[in-house]
């Protein structure tokens, strides 16, 4: 295939696009306020994927409570939720993520079963 | 069961939201309980959705309450395809933000769950909708799908039961829709968590006519009515019909109306039949019970009064020509906009749309006098029970409405005049019975009034005769 002619990017458009494909994993987790649980779920969450994706995750935590719009966006009913947005499929795992095997599969980094 | 606080105004106490569906405020005594949630249920089909929608838009549209819709089952299009009957009138009122539809789908596939949890997102959602246009009114439809999306009943039951205590202490009218189960009233017990009102609707098909029915199973703290009773959804949403059997409350006249034979006048004295009153005919096969009622119906538009004529059995260019071929003209009174006929084949409908049809023609015409003829056609079309409850309930409504009733009934030629078809004497104020004998070799009619409350009337057996000028009663 030949290549595609590209329109010039300037030096910080480049780096912008060099970053994101670093984060290859894109996760949003879904909390209603401090609660303990969903501090729970935050620091399971963190500690997953500092083991297992270590530089190439980023995870943006969406408040409800501040935030009530974003809920119908990405369908939210139970609370803690995670979505993983990238890379796809689209993956939903709610829950306090205490269950690190059950995590992994859900994020597609285990084999099922 | 009463607590001491005081007899009758205790039961009707609690505050009511009306909701403007016709009928379902008079037998729920005012509507559904105000800031509490009422549970809607019944098969699939049976028309929860439409219900509660139609609850949300009279709100919003006559009450001034504001209406959040939410559908955890079906997604927009289908909603839309469903709510299309309400037409404009819905579009309007989303686009000013008095009914706001909102759709949470829920799918078990999609989800994975580890760990605790619980629905405050479902939560979140409802109370930032709620608030967005004011909601006072709320409807779940139905909320039981999240049992089919979260695989930890007990957290869903115990969020549940947080989201009913919510909507109470909220202020908040809803109406929860939940699936019938086998043995139980809903399929995850829904009703486990609305105590206050309970409302079931069915779906009965027999003999290939259906007919909808309404059921109040439970009404904490109110009276209600307990019957099942008849509910048509159609072009103009749902209607309970009709419902003034609950009370016995009609005026009573003393005004006569000519029966239109002046010969039959006579024997209730010479006045004729109280305004206002039910006139049963019953006869044999051709003992004249139509042209009783064309007389009847004459009359009344010679005395300039509005006049509807329902047939079950012809079709009005049969009913005129019929009735022309013994002196009526029925035709003028049509055409001066006196008297309106209307022909429906009675099987051709489940009764709760005849009842329907019946209560708009007389809602929109306004008759003071109404003929029915026959309603024996009535009687393949439901359970004996079923048809005389209805055929009651057109005679109590057409009383309410100080409408003079002329019923006419078939019975088989065969039959003494104390067997009826239908078994409806005991509603009629006044009962005249035509029947045939052979007399020298050639059939007569025979006519007498069985009874006339509350009037004088003549006890002899007369003999009916049909001439080109209409009936003549002879001594």
């Amino acid at each position: 295939m030949k290549p595609k002619r590209r329109k010039p990017v300037s030096a910080g458009q480049r780096t912008a696009v060099r970053r994101r494909s670093t984060k290859r994993w894109k996760l949003r987790l879904y909390v209603a306020g401090p609660t303990p649980r969903c501090i729970t779920a935050l620091n399971n969450l963190k500690e997953i994927c500092e083991t297992h994706l270590k530089g190439t995750y980023r995870i943006e935590i969406i408040d409800l409570l501040k935030r009530p719009k974003l809920a119908a966006g990405d369908q939210i009913v139970a609370i803690p939720t995670l979505v993983k947005n990238l890379p796809p499929p689209v993956t939903k795992i709610i829950g306090d993520l205490s269950d690190t095997e059950k995590v992994l599969v859900g994020l597609d980094l285990r084999p099922e079963g | 069961m009463v607590r001491k606080r005081g007899g009758k105004s205790d039961l009707s106490g609690i505050r009511k939201a009306p909701t403007g569906i016709d009928g379902l405020d008079e037998v729920t005594a005012g509507g559904f309980p105000a800031g509490r949630p009422t549970l809607l249920c019944g098969h699939a089909g049976c028309g929860k959705t439409v219900l509660a929608m139609e609850f949300l838009i009279n709100g919003a549209a006559k009450y001034n309450e504001p209406g959040l819709f939410v559908s955890f089952e079906e997604d927009q299009s289908e909603l839309r395809a469903n709510f299309a009957s309400f037409g404009p009138n819905l579009k309007d009122l989303m686009r000013r933000k008095r009914i706001a539809i909102d759709y949470i789908p829920v799918e078990r596939s999609e989800i994975m769950e580890t760990g605790e949890y619980d629905l405050e997102g479902l939560f979140v959602r409802l109370a930032h909708a709620v608030d967005a246009i004011g909601a006072k009114r709320v409807a779940l439809d139905t909320i039981e799908a999240l049992f089919s999306g979260f695989s930890n009943a007990g957290i869903l039951r115990a969020e549940l039961r947080r989201l009913f205590r919510w909507l109470k202490s909220k202020g908040l009218t809803a109406v929860v829709t939940g699936e019938r189960g086998e043995n139980t009233l809903t399929r995850h017990g829904l009703e486990e968590y609305v105590a206050d009102c309970v409302i079931l609707l069915d779906h009965l098909v027999s003999d290939r006519i259906a007919t909808r029915r309404l059921k109040i199973v439970k009404y904490r703290g109110s009276t209600h009515g307990t019957n099942e009773f008849p509910f048509l959804i159609s072009k103009d949403g749902v209607s309970i019909l009709p419902v003034t059997s609950l009370e016995l409350c009609h005026g009573a006249s003393t005004e006569r109306v000519s029966s239109g034979v002046a010969s039959l006048d006579l024997m209730f004295g010479g006045k004729g039949y109280y305004r206002g009153s039910s006139i049963l005919v019953s006869g044999s096969p051709g003992s004249g019970k139509t042209s009783l009622a064309a007389h009847f119906v004459d009359a009344a538009c010679r005395r300039g009064e509005k006049c509807a004529f329902f047939s079950f059995e012809e079709s009005p260019a049969q009913v005129m020509r019929n009735m022309a071929s013994v002196g009526f003209d029925l035709g003028k009174w049509v055409d001066k906009g006196l008297l309106r006929m209307e022909c429906w084949r009675p099987t051709a409908y489940g009764l709760e749309k005849h009842l329907a049809d019946i209560h708009r023609t007389v809602e929109a015409f306004g008759p003071r006098c109404v003929a029915l003829d026959p309603i024996s056609g009535f009687i393949p079309v439901g359970a004996p029970s079923e048809v005389k409850s209805m055929l009651l309930r057109i005679v109590d409504y057409l009383k309410t409405r100080f409408i003079t009733t002329l019923i006419t009934d078939l019975v088989p030629a065969s039959v003494e005049e104390d067997c009826y078809g239908s078994g409806i004497s005991s509603i009629a104020d006044t009962w005249l019975s035509v029947t045939t004998k052979t007399v020298r070799e050639s059939r007569e009619r025979v006519f007498s009034i069985v009874k006339s409350r509350g009037m004088d009337h003549s006890a002899r057996i007369v003999k009916l005769v049909i001439t080109n000028k209409g009936v003549r009663l002879e001594a």
